[in-house]
């Protein structure tokens, strides 16, 4: 049943991208009803304490609003943390908007005023006085670090380190070439251009939210479990997502605060946060790490021992896989690997774009360079002395693995080979001229999902999923492979995601959605088309009587022969003669568990930096970059290619620019907004190249393809930091590289 | 955001009679820093008066040659205007490093000049800060303060001025034309901005009731010679960490005329002209341009998070000097340092 349509493989536009341009796609908080009441968020400005005194009463008698919700007056809902705990949750104990008087974290809600309009709401918001009791706060990890603790309870299998390997040690100490540094990152805030906003409508005797989340349907078992509601009178809808990277895997404050109110008062009612609050919300967490690297003098790995300590909060123990990644990139018989927390007054941390490997890999890369340096051989020679042919840390086989050829085709395309190896020898006028290098690595996996694929007599095809578009090109891509099966131009297939009624689909993370929802929809699709054979089979003198599923294929609204498309039947006539106006399929698919036992998926990347570094300004740049990827088989070249470039801008600004500053007197942060928190501004990108190598995979996923949404930042903060040594002979392992850790260094 | 009365004034007469009547209104001009305020809680003006319809919005040549550029002119129309990047280029390259363009568009020359400090503190009405209510105490100090003074701050106050434009202007000594109930005056560029003290709550020398109708430029002599080099922690769009307006009259080999204005490092664009004039006569090499640097440094101080901006500016008033001698002054729309 192969066809030989055009379609996936193939570069379209985004199939919704008409309706984003045109205003026509409606975000979470762009949903109107008569009577729509307007939420403002007041939030708390000490970083811990509790709130001893909060007056409301002005707030309350300003023109227009309806009512304000402080811990004092909250409705009540679930009582234990079970009910609060959503499918991404993280151990320990959810946070509870307006729970109670306690502050854990800078910027916490503390009230919510809802009012008849948006600006009558904010106007009062600032009305409401409150007198704090402030604890001293503890949000230096650099400080809080001496209490790390290895967290009681894994956030899942993956996060927790595997058993050290060999004698990290003894190795490290008896080997000729080694290195040994502490690296700092900094904490990083999530802020897609759409902020957290939910609408909560009455519709149709219960509920209709429009939020802005990952998952639907995570989204509406929360609501239904907070408030006790009953499922079949919520329905959660994200039509459209403004980017999100993974700060829409949790619910978020908003959500609670809008459904709580227009439960309370029966009234539609509507909650965006602002700008500020995103930096109160989701963040890649501060993160202590070090790397300790041993060679032989040939560069071949003695012992790797790689240590992270990474901020959470008071109240849940966030985690990710940060130090993982370093017993399983290269080949090394010797490994000890570990990872801790330590509690700040922050807010949960959460994930954001490759979590843990933006972190994790960034260290080990960078460390890897300086081993490189430390024996005298190339970067890029080390890393394929040290080719890791299996996963060491898990003892399985790769499905796939052509980082080799991301090696070759990157260092082509870079012109890595007219590199020299000194730091400071390549100059330009004022400028030193440095080229970096780093490998990234990432999960591949697939969740499982459903799909829905139905086939209308007129050859009109429409897909369903509850799966979610968060600006990667889902709708797209599930409707190419819809219309590749069914043989019809992708302008035929409708897709409909973004609703928790849709069959079951997981949280958009990972880099999963293509890959599951992907292959789905294509054992949904093919189901469908069995069905339309079987059909076919039953009309009196078949042509296609004795064809099998392999046997056929669809093409311009007919049921054709493959070998020969003049034997057939139209979809129409198939349909007619079975009495039906549609055919519709379910398509399921799950991890195949007993193939997990022997192998395991990754994407891999080599990444090549140009910086230029003004010698005496130190004002750093990053003026090109290649970024090779193996990420299987590429569904749609432009979309995957957008992902890879806005995965490279982030691990610029991650490199460069990105960086919460809190003060430590007040444990709050101070440059809560787009003007203070710098991320990469148009002159700060120049060329960005991506290159997709070939790499055939026919057991990651039924449709080869393994998920692209991360691996194109991994590994690059480490290509800027390791290209600005090379410029400068400047180690820098403090994340962001600012002009003034150049300057100090 | 508080409610607020809204007046549009349409003369000069109205916007002051409306200034002196109410102590607690402002002035709106292209909006750009006013309503950010406003929505931050920071400015609660009780009346908001609406300048955008007076006649200020034209740059004028004056009988004495000299150029009058109306508080109301966008920075962008400024930055373009062919008189401007003829007879002042230094000026336009200034603008053109700030802001963007949507902001250059909006921005005009009297709001830029009162544009108010980025100071987070300030931004946060929930910390002490003496700018925003004199006497509640400064948390820069000992606090986040990366993007503070280095030069002429106070116990008060190591807050700095944003702007690039008025180092430009600080530079090529401009006048700040202004009326008010006692009628017009002149004032100085040097003279228009405040250093903290006492009084960080006053970023200027305008009198209440007072509002800007335009800046005065005369004729110079450093067309050949100057350059605005900003330095800042991205590209573009970012405020400078440290930036320097370098004008110079060459002649025979000598240094006649030496101009150099910083920014980004107090509380008004700094201007040292005693240390100017100190380098009459000197050679224009980079061994005379650091030792500018030493002597306008001389008194520079850190406050922790901000030490590297002396070397910064070290090193930034080396290279400005540098390429305004030579000829070459950096090109705003080139990302690498001439
Ligand atoms: C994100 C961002 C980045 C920026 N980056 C830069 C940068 O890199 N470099 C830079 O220089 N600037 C930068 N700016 C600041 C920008 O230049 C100023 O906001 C702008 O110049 C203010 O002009 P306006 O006309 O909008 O002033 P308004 O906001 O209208 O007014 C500002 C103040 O000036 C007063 N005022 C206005 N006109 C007059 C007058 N004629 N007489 C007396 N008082 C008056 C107002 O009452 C008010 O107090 C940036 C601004 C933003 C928001
Ligand atoms: S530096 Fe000035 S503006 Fe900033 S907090 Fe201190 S007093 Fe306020």
């Amino acid at each position: 049943m192969l066809n030989h349509s055009r379609i996936v493989g193939f570069p379209f536009s985004r199939i919704e991208g008409p309706l984003k341009v045109t205003g026509q796609a409606h975000y979470a908080a762009e949903h109107h009803a008569p009577g729509l009441l307007h939420g403002f968020v007041a939030v708390s400005t000490v970083a811990a304490g509790s709130i001893a005194e909060i007056d409301t009463a002005e707030a309350e008698r300003f023109p227009g609003v309806v009512k304000v919700y402080t811990h004092e007056n909250r409705p009540q809902t679930a009582e234990s943390d079970d009910k609060w705990k959503d499918t991404a949750a993280v151990p320990g104990h959810p946070f509870r908007p307006l729970e109670n008087g306690r502050i854990l974290y800078d910027g916490q809600p503390v009230a919510l005023v809802i009012a008849e309009g948006f600006e009558a709401a904010r106007d009062a918001a600032s009305l409401i006085r409150i007198r704090y009791i402030a604890d001293e706060p503890h949000t230096d990890i650099l400080r809080e670090r001496r209490q790390s603790y290895v967290p009681a309870e894994p956030r899942g299998e993956s996060m927790v380190p595997p058993p050290p390997r060999g004698e990290p040690e003894q190795a490290f100490a008896a080997a000729p070439c080694t290195v040994s540094a502490e690296y700092v990152l900094e904490g990083e805030h999530h802020n897609p251009m759409e902020l957290f906003g939910t609408t909560v409508l009455f519709e149709n005797g219960g509920l209709t939210i429009h939020d802005k989340t990952q998952g639907p349907q995570n989204t509406q078992a929360y609501v239904c479990n907070v408030f006790g509601l009953d499922p079949e009178k919520v329905k959660v809808r994200n039509d459209f997502v403004g980017g999100a990277f993974g700060a829409g895997l949790r619910p978020k404050h908003q959500l609670f605060l809008a459904v709580m109110a227009s439960l309370d008062l029966q009234r539609p009612v509507k909650v965006e946060l602002s700008r500020r609050e995103m930096f109160y919300l989701t963040w890649r967490p501060a993160t202590v790490q070090r790397v300790s690297l041993a060679a032989d003098r040939d560069g071949r790995l003695q012992s790797v021992m790689h240590h992270a300590v990474q901020a959470t909060s008071r109240y849940e123990d966030y985690q990710e896989n940060v130090v993982n990644w370093s017993g399983l990139a290269y080949r090394c018989d010797n490994v000890r690997l570990s990872y801790e927390l330590a509690k700040l007054d922050v807010s949960t941390p959460g994930d954001m774009r490759a979590p843990g490997a933006a972190t994790g890999v960034t260290a080990l890369e960078t460390a890897m360079d300086e081993l490189a340096y430390e024996v005298g051989i190339d970067p890029l020679e080390l890393r394929r002395r040290n080719f890791a042919d299996h996963d060491q840390n898990q003892g399985k086989q790769f499905t796939s693995k052509a980082l080799d050829a991301c090696y070759r085709e990157g260092a082509a395309r870079f012109g890595w080979d007219r590199r020299s190896f000194s730091p400071r020898s390549m100059r330009e006028g004022h400028d030193l001229v440095g080229w970096g290098m780093a490998g990234g690595v990432w999960e591949a996996s697939i969740a499982p999902a459903e799909a829905r694929v139905r086939l209308s007599v007129d050859g009109a095809v429409t897909v369903s999923a509850a799966a979610s578009d968060i600006g990667t090109g889902t709708y797209t891509i599930l409707g190419q492979i819809a219309a590749e099966t069914f043989g019809v131009p992708l302008g035929r297939v409708k897709v409909e995601i973004g609703d928790s009624t849709l069959p079951k689909t997981g949280v958009e993370g990972g880099s999963r959605t293509a890959a599951s929802s992907g292959s789905a929809v294509q054992v949904a699709s093919k189901a469908a088309v069995k069905t339309l054979l079987a059909h076919a089979k039953g009309m009196p003198n078949s042509p296609l009587a004795r064809a099998s599923e392999e046997d056929v294929s669809i093409s311009e609204g007919r049921l054709v022969l493959e070998r020969n498309h003049q034997i057939g039947l139209s979809i129409g006539d198939i349909m007619d003669a079975a009495g039906v106006s549609f055919i519709e399929e379910h398509g399921k698919i799950e991890p195949d568990e007993a193939q997990m036992k022997k192998f395991i998926s990754y994407t891999h990347s080599a990444v090549f930096v140009e910086v230029k570094v003004d010698e005496d300004l130190c004002i750093p740049r990053v003026t090109r970059v290649v970024s090779a990827i193996a990420g299987g088989r590429i569904l749609n070249p432009k979309t995957a290619r957008s992902q890879i470039l806005g995965g490279v801008v982030m691990g610029i600004g991650m490199a460069l620019h990105e960086e919460g500053m809190i003060d430590h007197r007040t444990g709050r942060i101070m440059n809560h907004n787009l003007a203070e928190y710098h991320m990469p501004a148009h002159a700060d990108i120049e060329d960005i190249e991506v290159v997709f190598v070939e790499e055939e995979d026919d057991k990651v996923s039924p449709i080869g393809a393994k998920g692209l949404g991360e691996i194109g930042i991994v590994g690059v903060a480490a290509a800027v930091s390791n290209a600005i040594f090379h410029a400068t002979g400047k180690r820098i392992r403090h994340l962001p590289i600012t002009v003034d850790r150049i300057l100090g260094a | 955001m508080r409610p607020f009365d809204y007046t549009r004034a349409e003369t000069v007469r109205e916007a002051v009679a409306a200034l002196v009547a109410n102590p607690e209104a402002q002035l709106l001009a292209g909006g750009t820093n006013l309503v950010d305020l406003m929505k931050y809680e920071v400015a609660h003006p009780a009346a908001i008066i609406d300048i955008n319809h007076l006649p200020l919005r034209q740059i004028e040549e004056l009988a004495d040659g000299s150029l009058r550029i109306g508080a109301l002119v966008s920075n962008a129309a400024v930055a373009y205007d062919s008189r401007v990047k003829e007879r002042y280029p230094l000026l336009a390259s200034a603008i053109l490093a700030g802001a963007s363009p949507q902001l250059r568009n909006a921005a005009t020359t009297g709001g830029n000049l009162l544009q108010r400090t980025r100071c987070y503190y300030f931004y946060d009405p929930s910390s002490p800060c003496n700018k925003r209510e004199p006497g509640s105490g400064c948390s820069a100090i000992g606090g986040v303060n990366r993007i503070h003074a280095i030069l002429g701050a106070s116990d008060k106050c190591i807050a700095v001025h944003p702007s690039d434009m008025c180092v430009a202007l600080a530079a090529l000594a401009a006048t700040v034309e202004v009326e008010g109930p006692e009628g017009r005056r002149y004032i100085p560029f040097a003279e228009f901005h405040r250093l903290p003290g006492d009084h960080p709550e006053r970023d200027n020398t305008l009198a209440p009731g007072e509002m800007v109708l335009a800046v005065r430029l005369e004729g110079n002599h450093f067309v050949p010679h100057h350059s605005y080099l900003k330095l800042r922690d991205r590209l573009s769009f970012a405020f400078a960490l440290v930036s320097v307006a370098a004008a110079m009259d060459i002649a025979d080999g000598e240094i006649v005329d030496l101009r150099v204005a910083l920014g980004g490092v107090a509380h008004m664009p700094w201007r040292d002209s005693l240390a100017e004039a100190e380098f009459a006569g000197a050679p224009p090499t980079e061994e005379t341009f650091r030792k500018v640097a030493v002597r306008l440094l001389a008194g520079a101080k850190g406050q922790g998070g901000n030490d590297f901006k002396i070397p910064l500016a070290h090193r930034a008033i080396v290279r400005a000097l540098s390429q305004a001698a030579a000829g070459t002054p950096q090109d705003q729309t080139v990302k690498a340092f001439q």
